[in-house]
Formats: structure tokens, sequence, C-alpha cells
């Protein structure tokens, strides 16, 4: 039995794979690296930095639905000195709309594409670096003129007031509010750099997969991480630039009068706009045309991820390689067509509304299949309750929810009275938050030792895993019964009106959860920096795990491999019988399956 | 020790069940009076609601036990290895054809519903043709424009039209339908009592019609984000039966001729008050 072990012996040590110069100076290694490793954790930092913005910002937005118009506790006097300490209308507006801008811009689609995407694609499909480099770290720095522009928007010129979704007029014209002037105008060019940067990563993306797969990875040989991040790269490259024309349509619209979006004939705050002749449901359909795909581009790689960790963690093989990859690409093109059921009271044609509904209820489907696959990969599985396992499970469990409720939604009759209240924020939190920031910890955890070559402390990473899950299900699951209630969302004081008066403790209930669910992130960060230095060390393969990216040593020098990979069969064999071991790596040539073989796939 | 782990994720679907048990007894469900919709339309859409909650109670059920079945079995597998399978066409078949069933007739089932919601021709005939009000949402007010006693609503407001703010007076037990329009930014008509929702477009009017079948006080507020007062947009529709709603507008009628000149006008229609006008 010849087995390619991922050591070196006996392999031929590599000349050819050193693409570009390695490391030169701090500056060049650590700061302006092109090496994706490192831009992956420039990445990490940058968006776990970010998460902490976004965090106390919900809180403040939950401070004010607890306890309306009291000043907040320590920051309220200094911020609000003005108004004695309260929270304004127009501060709560900003303040939701920035948290939203920041958890998705800033934090999960470059977590999920900028962190994990650059680390893993180029280890895990055999290459030295990705294809692109310069343009990668291009891609890094451009998140920094965003990052400045939303700073800008929300610090300098009284924060944008017209939500995530930046509908027009509200958004389009300065004087529909007192947040639509400069700060929207900041709030759209930091959306335009976030895109740019996403544009040049999924182009990197989408190059280095088709052209730098190391021999013998086909296709049907990647890894389901690989295929997330592969779609999805896909999704953002057809998707992103139909945003992008509407953000320049509404700069235009704002700074020159070019009246895309807004009709003639207006009269706001008591003054005539003097043009017009344009169409506030057009950017509707551009906006949501990119935000649709949006949440599957924050969901699809971290579905590849907990596919590959779970069947890792269970030491068998994932159930179904092919139907996953089919469910993905399935979601991924009904994902262009079900845009309209964002739009569904919006006041277009209701016969349109009727097609998206049933596209709708279709992307269920290969949803459905996924579930159903992650959960015969569990079954007969020999599980490890770690740190990485649980926050896998709790993906699992809160992806069910958020799933289900988007049944709801996604009935047309049904919707029109759930449509902007707080049960839509219910769905997309379960979405967002439980489904996929759990599998972002999941995938902090579990390739940790490859990034920093030491393992992360599993009694802190299990408080931190029960705390946040009981932290997120207290805050998040309560959101449906209020959407029941009709209370709408945005809303800095909903107990001013009758039907919604009684609804205050609840939202109390809620507070308290997101405050315990906030702190809990605390041993999230102990933890990094802790293990960073003094965690255990870790080997090349601490999990034994069979994708290529645990043949490199732990961290991978710069060019990633002491050998050349060769990749022999697909990407989870467990439970496979090879010497003393239960499972074989991609780089290794032979095994001999258990007799009892049932098989669908034909990638063996 | 794997069996701790799999009583913490039984136990929160058990408490998502018993809680979503528990909400219609405790006031978390529909709003109003034992949260029935207080229009015909509004009941229809509530049975869909219901009919959709069995089927993903059923699925949440199901899939949340399965799952904590699966973690118990593979936690307490005491095999050297895990079974090695790669899936299993059969399974895999029957678990995609099953749901996308589900979803084909919950799509089917609810087309007719919208279609009487929302197509224009579904519309009932008598309230697209004698129309009982504008809307005009504002930042951050409702005002409503009804047609002078025995007229019919004009698209561009007549003389003898009456106008009030925040509160819409509807007779009970037919159909009305307003015009809805918007004045500055996006708005959201939400009757939540009734289970209407519209947006309503600057530079569109969308007529929007409704059946109420309860008399009663109804909060009519904005639901899409219309600037820093939208939680504020607040209104009421009072359901009421057709002899009092024809007396309110006769009241308005004469408050809205009072010259300021003794005696109120006490016009019998609409043309007199026309006439008293001027
Ligand atoms: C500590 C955790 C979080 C808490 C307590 C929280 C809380 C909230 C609250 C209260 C709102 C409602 C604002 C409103 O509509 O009135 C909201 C909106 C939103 N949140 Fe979160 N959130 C959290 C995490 C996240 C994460 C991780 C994401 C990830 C993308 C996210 C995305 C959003 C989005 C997109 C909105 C919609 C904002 C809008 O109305 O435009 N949130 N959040
Ligand atoms: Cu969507
Ligand atoms: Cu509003």
């Amino acid at each position: 039995m010849s087995v390619l072990n991922p050591s070196p012996t006996g392999l031929q040590p590599i000349t050819t794979h050193q693409s570009h110069e390695g490391p030169g100076n701090f500056i060049t290694k650590y700061i302006f690296s092109t090496d994706h490793k490192i831009i992956a954790i420039q990445f990490l930092f940058t968006t776990l930095l970010m998460m902490i913005v976004g965090g106390a910002l919900a809180l403040a937005v939950r401070w004010q639905l607890a306890f309306p118009w009291e000043s907040m506790p320590i920051v309220g006097p200094w911020l609000f000195a003005a108004e004695g300490g309260q929270i304004s209308p127009e501060f709560y507006t900003m303040l939701f709309t920035m948290h939203a801008t920041v958890m998705i811009f800033l934090v999960i689609i470059p977590i999920l594409a900028g962190t994990f995407g650059n680390y893993l694609i180029p280890l895990m499909i055999g290459a030295d670096d990705m294809a692109f480099p310069k343009l990668n770290m291009l891609s890094y720095w451009f998140m920094w003129p965003a990052i400045a522009c939303f700073g800008m928007s929300f610090k300098y010129a009284g924060g944008p007031a017209a939500g995530w979704t930046s509908y027009p007029v509200l958004a389009d014209l300065a004087q529909a509010a007192p947040g639509s002037g400069t700060a929207q105008t900041f709030w759209l060019l930091g959306v335009t750099f976030v895109g740019f940067s996403s544009m040049m990563g999924s182009i990197n993306y989408m190059t280095t997969i088709i052209n730098m797969r190391a021999p013998g990875m086909t296709f049907f040989r990647l890894p389901m991480t690989i295929w997330g991040l592969f779609i999805t790269a896909i999704l953002q490259a057809f998707a992103l630039p139909v945003l992008t024309a509407g953000g320049f349509m509404q700069v235009a619209d704002r700074l020159f009068g070019t009246c895309f979006f807004y009709p003639s004939g207006l009269v706001i705050n008591n003054a005539a706009a003097t043009v017009g002749g344009g169409q506030p449901l057009l950017w509707q359909h551009l906006f949501w045309f990119y935000s649709h795909p949006a949440v599957y581009i924050m969901l699809l790689p971290i579905m590849g991820m907990v596919s590959d960790m779970l069947s890792c963690m269970c030491r068998k093989p994932l159930f179904g390689y092919k139907p996953m990859v089919f469910s993905m690409s399935a979601i991924a093109s009904l994902g262009f067509i079900v845009w309209g059921h964002h739009m569904f009271t919006s006041g277009m044609n209701p016969a349109v509304g009727m097609a998206f509904m049933v596209s709708t209820m279709m992307i269920a489907l290969p949803s459905a299949i996924k579930t159903f696959n992650w959960t015969a990969t569990i079954w007969g599985g020999k599980l490890e309750f770690n740190t990485v396992t649980l926050n896998c499970i709790a993906f699992l469990s809160m992806f069910i929810v958020g799933g289900l409720s988007g049944i709801f939604m996604a009935a047309v009759p049904v919707d029109v009275y759930f449509h902007d209240t707080y049960f839509i924020v219910a769905h997309f939190h379960y979405i967002l938050f439980g489904a996929t920031l759990f599998g972002v910890f999941a995938g902090i955890q579990f390739w940790f030792p490859k990034m920093f070559g030491r393992m992360m402390n599993e009694k802190l990473g299990k408080t931190h895993f029960v705390l946040t899950f009981i932290g997120a299900n207290g805050t998040f699951f309560p959101m449906h019964f209020l959407g029941m209630q009709g209370m709408p969302r945005r809303y800095a004081d909903p107990y001013l009106h009758g039907y919604l008066e009684h609804l205050l403790p609840m939202n109390q209930f809620m507070t308290l959860s997101a405050i315990l669910m906030g702190a809990a992130q605390i041993l999230l960060f102990i933890n990094i920096f802790y293990s960073m230095f003094f965690g255990p060390k870790a080997g090349r393969n601490p999990w034994n795990a069979t994708t290529l990216e645990w043949a490199a040593p732990s961290p991978p020098p710069h060019g990633n491999f002491d050998f050349v990979p060769m990749v022999y069969h697909g990407p989870n064999e467990y439970a496979v019988v090879n010497g003393d071991k239960d499972f074989l790596m991609q780089t290794e040539q032979e095994c001999q399956p258990p007799r009892n073989i049932t098989t669908s796939d034909t990638s063996v | 020790m794997g069996k701790g782990w799999c009583l913490f994720f039984l136990f929160w679907p058990v408490a998502a069940v018993v809680s979503c048990a528990a909400a219609p007894f405790i006031g978390w469900s529909f709003p109003y009076d034992n949260a029935q919709a207080a229009s015909n339309l509004g009941i229809r859409i509530d049975h869909l609601f219901y009919l959709i909650l069995a089927i993903t109670a059923a699925v949440f059920i199901g899939t949340q036990a399965v799952l904590v079945y699966a973690l118990w079995r593979s936690a307490n597998n005491r095999d050297e290895r895990a079974q090695h399978t790669h899936g299993n066409h059969k399974l895999e078949l029957i678990w995609s054809i099953i749901p996308g069933a589900i979803l084909l007739f919950l799509a089917l089932y609810q087309m007719n519903l919208w279609a009487d919601f929302r197509f224009k021709n579904h519309y009932p005939e008598a309230a697209v043709k004698d129309p009982l009000a504008e809307v005009t949402a504002r930042q951050f007010e409702w005002r409503f424009r009804y047609p002078a006693i025995g007229k019919q609503l004009q698209p561009k407001p007549q003389p003898d039209d009456l106008y009030t703010v925040n509160e819409l007076h509807v007779p009970f037990g037919k159909p009305v339908l307003i015009q809805l329009r918007s004045d500055d930014v996006q708005h959201s008509f939400f009757l939540p009592a009734l289970r209407i929702k519209q947006d309503a477009l600057p530079g569109l009017q969308i007529p929007v019609w409704f059946e109420a079948n309860k008399p009663g006080v109804y909060d009519l507020v904005c639901a899409e984000l219309c600037g820093w007062g939208h939680y504020k947009m607040k209104a009421h529709v009072i359901v009421e039966p057709e002899e009092e709603y024809q007396a309110y507008l006769k009241n308005l009628t004469q408050q809205q001729s009072y010259d300021g000149l003794g005696q109120i006008a006490a016009n019998e229609n609409g043309s007199e008050s026309e006439a008293a006008e001027k």
C-alpha cells in the first residue's frame, strides 16, 4: 500500500511554487501583504472589530425599545447631551440603519468572502496563492474607505435616515428628512466601496478556483466549502453590478438632480420639489435584485463550511455530496428570480407578485433538501460534542426556524400582514444571526489551528456558545410574537399605538437577552487573543480531517505547501478502513472501503 | 457527556413549541378581539396562516426531533467507526418530492385569495364604481378626502370635498375602496385588524379595497419607514353602521361649510352646501 503522506518525505521539494516574492520587512509582511493568509487574517480582525460596533448599535436600538426615551447608561449623557441624554427619533433611525449596514456590509459579507474565502480557497484546492495577489490586497484595502464613508455618514452629517434599504424618496431627496442630506451620500459611497471590494474578491475567487486547482482536483472533488464560496462568487459577480449601477443613479439624483427615482409633483416638508419624472419602484427592483441574492451570499459559504465541519465531527462522509452541490446551484439560480418577494405590498403588479410567490416557494425546496442531508450526515455518525460541533448544530437548528418562517412570507396574502413587522426581523435574524454567525463561530474554532498554529480553548468556547445560544433565542424568538401582534419594525416608540401598548415587558425581556448575548461575545474575544499566544500547539491535522489544507503545515508558510499536493478522491472520506485511522486524506492514494458500502456517489 | 448536550438542544424547540401553543391564550397572537380579523378577507388570510402554521409546526417538531435523536444516536455510538455511506437515492427522492408537493400545493392554494385581494378585475364592482375616499399619506399624518354627500370621488379635489386628518370613518358590512397616494415619501397603509397593508407610492394612485365586518375603532399605522416621525403616524379607522356613517358625513359637511357667522348652515344635501359656500 503506497500512501502519499502529507509529510514531505519522499516527495519533491517545491521550488517552482514561489509565484511571488516571499515576505520582506514587517510592512510588506503584515500590512501590505499579498499573501492570501495574511489578508484573510486582516479581514478577520477588521470584521471582528466591526462586529463590536454593529453589536453596540444593536444594543442601543434594543435599549430604546425596552426603556423608551430614557437616557442610556454611561454613554447616554455623553452622546446626547443636547437632548438631555435621550435618544432622539432621528438618532434612533440612524442607529438601526447603521446597525444593519455594519452587520451586513462590514461583518457578514467580508468575514465570509474576505476571511474564509481568502484563507481557504487556495489551501483547499491546493494552490499556492490567489490568482491575483495584488488585487486581493486591494480588495482588503477598499474596506477602509468604505468604513471611513460609513463613519463620516453617521458621525459628521447627522446619520443616514433611510434604513439599509435606502428607499427613495426618503433616501433620494435631501429635504425629505434630517438624515437624508450629506449623510446619505456618504452612505451610498460607502456601499459602493464595499461593492468594489467584494467585486475584486469574487473575480479573484472564481479565477482561482477555475484555474489553480491541484492535479486531480476535479470539480466534483471540491470540498463543499469551496462549492459554497465559488457559487457565492458567481452570485456576487452577476448581482453586484446592478446595485452599483443603482447606487450611482441614486448618487446622481442627489448630486446632479437626475430624478431617476422620484416622480413629479411632490410636496416635501411643505416645499414643492421642482423636478421629477422618475419612479421609486425602480429602485426597489434594482436594490432587491442584488440584495436578495445577497442573503444567499451571506449563507451559502456557511452552508458549505458546515457541511465539511459536520462531516468531520461525525466521522462520516457527507450524505449526498452531489445533491448538496446541485441544491446549492439551484438556490443560487432561483435566487435571481425571487427578489420580488420583498415587494408584495409595494404596489407592483399583483400578477407579478404571484410569479414571485411561486419561485419563492420553489427555493424553499433545495433548502429543505440540504437540511435533511445534514441531519442524515449526523445520523449514524460518531459525534464528539466540541465547540465546533455545538455551533454547527446551532446553525442547523436555527436555520430550520428561519427557513420555516420564510414559508409564511412566501405566501403572499400572509406576507401582506407580516411585511415590515417584527416577524420579518425575526426571520432574517434567525438566518443571519442564528445560521450564519453560529457557522462563523464554528469556522473560527475549526480553522484557528491552521491560521495560528494553536488550538482554541474548549471551555471558553463552550461557555461562549451556551450563552450566545440562549441569548439569541431569547432575543429573536419573541420577535415572531411581536410580529403576530402587528408591531411594525423601525418604530422608535411602538407603545404610542393602543394595540401595541402592552408589548413593553416582552421587549424588555428581549433586551435583557440581547445584553446577555452581547456580553457573551467578550468570551469569544478573550478566547481568540488568549489562544493566539498561549493555546496548545496544533499539528498539521488536529481534527483528523481530510481536505488539503490539513496537509499543509500549521500555519502554512508563504506559498502554502511543502510538497506538490495530488488529489485522488472526494473530500469527505471518513469511516473508512485505512490502517489504524478512520479517514483518508485527499492526498492519500488508497483505501479499502468497508464491504457494506452503500453509495450513490461516483467520485469515490 | 453527549446526553447533556442533546437535552440542551431538545430544550429550546420544546420551549418554542410550548410558547407558540400558549400564544393565543395569553394574547400573543393576532391583535384585537379574540385575534379575529375584522374583515372577511382577513379571516381567509388567517385561515391560510393557520394552515401554514400547522404544516410548519409538524415539520418543525419532526425535524428538531429527528435532529436531537440523530445527535443522541451519534453521541452514544459505541462502534469503532461511524457508518460509511455517501447517500441514499431513494431517501433523497422521498424528501425532495414530499416537501416539493407540499410547497406546490401551498402555492396553488393561495392564488385565489391573492387574486381576490389585489387583482383589479376581482374587486367588488360597487366599491370600484363609488370609491369611499382618497387617502393621502404625508410626513407624518394621514389625510382623508371624501366626496360630498351624493357625489362621487373625483381624481382631482373638488370644492365641496370633505377633509379629515387621522380619522377615517367607514361603513361596515359592505366593501369599500380607497384611493391611496402619498404627497412626499413612501408610506404604507397598515390596518392590522383587517390584515390590510399597501404601500403608498409617491406618483401613483393605488386602489385598495376592504370590507369591515365588525364595528369598532381600529388603529391605522404606517409600515414603511418614512422619516424620523415614522412611529407616530397614528390614525384611527372607525367602522360603524351605515346610518351612523351617513350622520357623520352630514356633520362633517356642516362643520366644513360653517362660514364663521351665526348659525351653522343646515343643509340637506351637497348641492345646497355648495351654494352656502358661495
Ligand atoms: C447582538 C445581536 C443583534 C441584535 C440585538 C439585533 C437587533 C436588531 C434590532 C432590534 C433590529 C430592528 C430595528 C428595527 O427594524 O426597528 C435589527 C435590525 C436588523 N438587523 Fe440586527 N441585531 C443583531 C445582530 C444582527 C446581525 C448579526 C445581523 C447580520 C447581518 C443583523 C442584521 C440586521 C438587519 C439587516 C436589520 C434590519 C434593519 C432595518 O430595519 O433596516 N443583526 N437588529
Ligand atoms: Cu429575500
Ligand atoms: Cu412611516
